[in-house]
């Protein structure tokens, strides 16, 4: 038998691909702005937005869409002020947001806190068609997003007061890759949970910068990387019957290490060269 | 002639430390103005304000005669910040840094024009880095990385080009390099405003300069002489070909300085 003959299982490889090419894919923006633990705290936001959906009979994912958003546009507004206390405010925004989770499920009749953990972890095989919709829609609408503002989103990640300078609307561009970052959060806590849903933004940028000298081929490859941790690291947990969340960010982690060796191999040698 | 910059009892005030105090300033069309002050006399804040980068806590500033707010033509000014910002790590090339000068002429979803491109290629070739172009910048020295900031403003094609500290910590090839860039932008009648802590080969350019101490305006007028310079209240001498030392060590960076 293989994967392939299991329904669940080909929803579960679609959203992976869809997961792997748009978490890395925002993740580089994020990286560049240095906010490469914003996607932690939207995910720590968007565990309240989960349990609202179960305290008031609605879908957890749409719940969660709503308040990571909100939770992203708070936190922008927090660093955008630049004050000094900005990431205590983030970390408070954090806390509250996990704490409310835990909270308000405890308050739902008949769920309790065992209920969260397949958003925490995640839970990608319980997948279903409709599911799967929601998620490719979502997955869509980011990638077509950063394709249209990407030019403007590089000059804002890379130094905000030029783009201020060139006249781009730099509080509004701030407000959109929250935004984007809180909707791809939600699309991949089905795959990794809310706890390891940064991993995906992050270590695959991370993997891909050891080995690139441009943006545009960073990007690239690291939803390379990112597809190639979320199949490989779900087919094998299949195989080996071990939970795919944990599985898939283990791979994308083994991949930054090989990348950092190759790296630094590859840097040496081209030093060796020129000082030669 | 138009007014490019015009402020009006400009006052910055960042953290209750009053940085401006009143400055009042027009640059016309054309003028090649020279900022200068000892360290912490504000005149970072000034240009940034007058580009409306920094907001004003009293006064007016305007750029080609309207507020920053409203101000629509920014392909006009090219700014050339202090020092590169090479992001959270992730890889850049020149080209990608300069190719980014073209973006107050280009709408948002069309892809790049032949006519982005032919301006970069020019640009990269102005300052004398066409054959790094695919190379990241944080594998370039100091003064490598000031002028692909000042390709990325060439490439925006812009009529004012406002320059913070360009020869801050750039070795003397590079100070050469910006002068000639420099002049060949005064000869086309561009205006340029840029702060410097002296001038250097910069000297025959400038107009005229303003001297800010303490956040005021003490002086606006001829530019003062190489001794004056050095004689300006609060004036510490930095060697322009001293390096200055890196917030935090690039990849290659000391590799780069040496090969400099």
């Amino acid at each position: 038998m293989t994967i392939f003959d299991l329904d669940f299982m080909r929803y579960a490889l679609v959203a992976a691909v869809m997961v792997g090419l748009t978490a890395p894919a925002v993740g580089t923006f994020i990286v560049q702005r240095r906010l490469a633990l914003l996607g932690d705290g939207i995910g720590h936001v968007a565990l309240t937005g989960v349990a609202l959906g179960f305290l008031t009979g609605t879908a957890p994912v749409a719940t969660a869409v709503v308040v990571a958003a909100l939770g992203a546009v708070a936190i922008e507004m927090v660093r955008a002020r630049g004050k000094t206390s900005g990431d205590v405010a983030l970390a408070l925004l954090f806390y509250g947001g996990l704490a409310g989770g835990v909270m308000i499920i405890y308050l739902t009749p008949g769920e309790s806190t065992a209920s969260l953990n397949s958003y925490l972890f995640g839970a990608i095989t319980s997948v279903d068609a409709t599911d799967l919709w929601v998620i490719a829609g979502l997955a869509v609408a980011v990638l077509a997003l950063l394709a249209v503002f990407g030019r403007e989103l590089f000059v804002l990640c890379q130094d905000e007061e030029v783009a201020r300078a060139s006249g781009l609307p730099v509080r509004f561009l701030g407000l959109l890759i929250a935004v984007i970052a809180s909707v791809t959060v939600v699309v991949a806590m089905r795959a990794v949970g809310l706890l390891l849903v940064s991993a995906l933004m992050v270590v695959p940028v991370a993997t891909s910068q050891q080995l690139t000298r441009s943006f545009r081929t960073t990007m690239a490859l690291s939803m390379v990387f990112g597809v190639l941790a979320t199949v490989g690291g779900l087919t094998s947990s299949f195989y080996l019957d071990v939970p795919s969340g944990a599985t898939i960010v283990l791979l994308a982690l083994a991949g930054f290490a090989v990348a950092l060796g190759i790296g630094r191999f590859v840097r040496r040698s081209r030093t060796g060269e020129s000082t030669a | 002639m138009s007014t490019a910059f015009d402020m009006t009892a400009g006052q910055v005030t960042i953290d209750g430390r009053k940085i401006l105090r009143g400055v009042d300033l027009t640059v016309d069309d054309g003028e090649v103005v020279a900022v200068l002050g000892p360290n912490g006399s504000g005149k970072s804040t000034l240009v940034r304000a007058l580009l409306g980068v920094q907001p004003l806590s009293g006064g007016t500033t305007l750029l080609y005669g309207r507020p920053p707010a409203r101000f629509r033509e920014w392909w006009r000014i090219g700014y050339v910040p202090q020092r590169l910002s090479v992001g959270g790590g992730v890889p850049a090339t020149v080209r990608e840094v300069v190719a980014s000068g073209r973006i107050a002429r280009q709408r948002r979803g069309r892809l790049t024009s032949s006519a982005d491109r032919q301006a970069v290629a020019a640009a990269l070739n102005e300052v004398g880095l066409s054959d790094r172009a695919g190379d990241p910048v944080s594998s370039l020295s100091g003064g490598q990385q000031q002028r692909v900031l000042i390709a990325r403003a060439l490439a925006g094609e812009p009529d004012a080009f406002v320059l913070d500290e360009p020869t801050a910590g750039v070795d003397s090839g590079s100070q050469q390099m910006l002068a000639e860039t420099l002049s060949a932008l005064v000869e086309r009648g561009k205006t340029v405003v840029l702060v410097a802590h002296e001038l250097g080969p910069l000297e025959p350019l400038i107009s005229r300069a303003v001297v800010l101490n303490q956040g005021c305006k003490v002086h606006d007028g001829a530019p003062p002489t190489a001794v004056g310079t050095h004689a300006l209240p609060g004036h510490d001498h930095v060697h322009p070909h001293e390096p200055e030392p890196a917030e935090t060590t690039l990849p290659g960076w000391a590799l780069a300085q040496e090969k400099a």
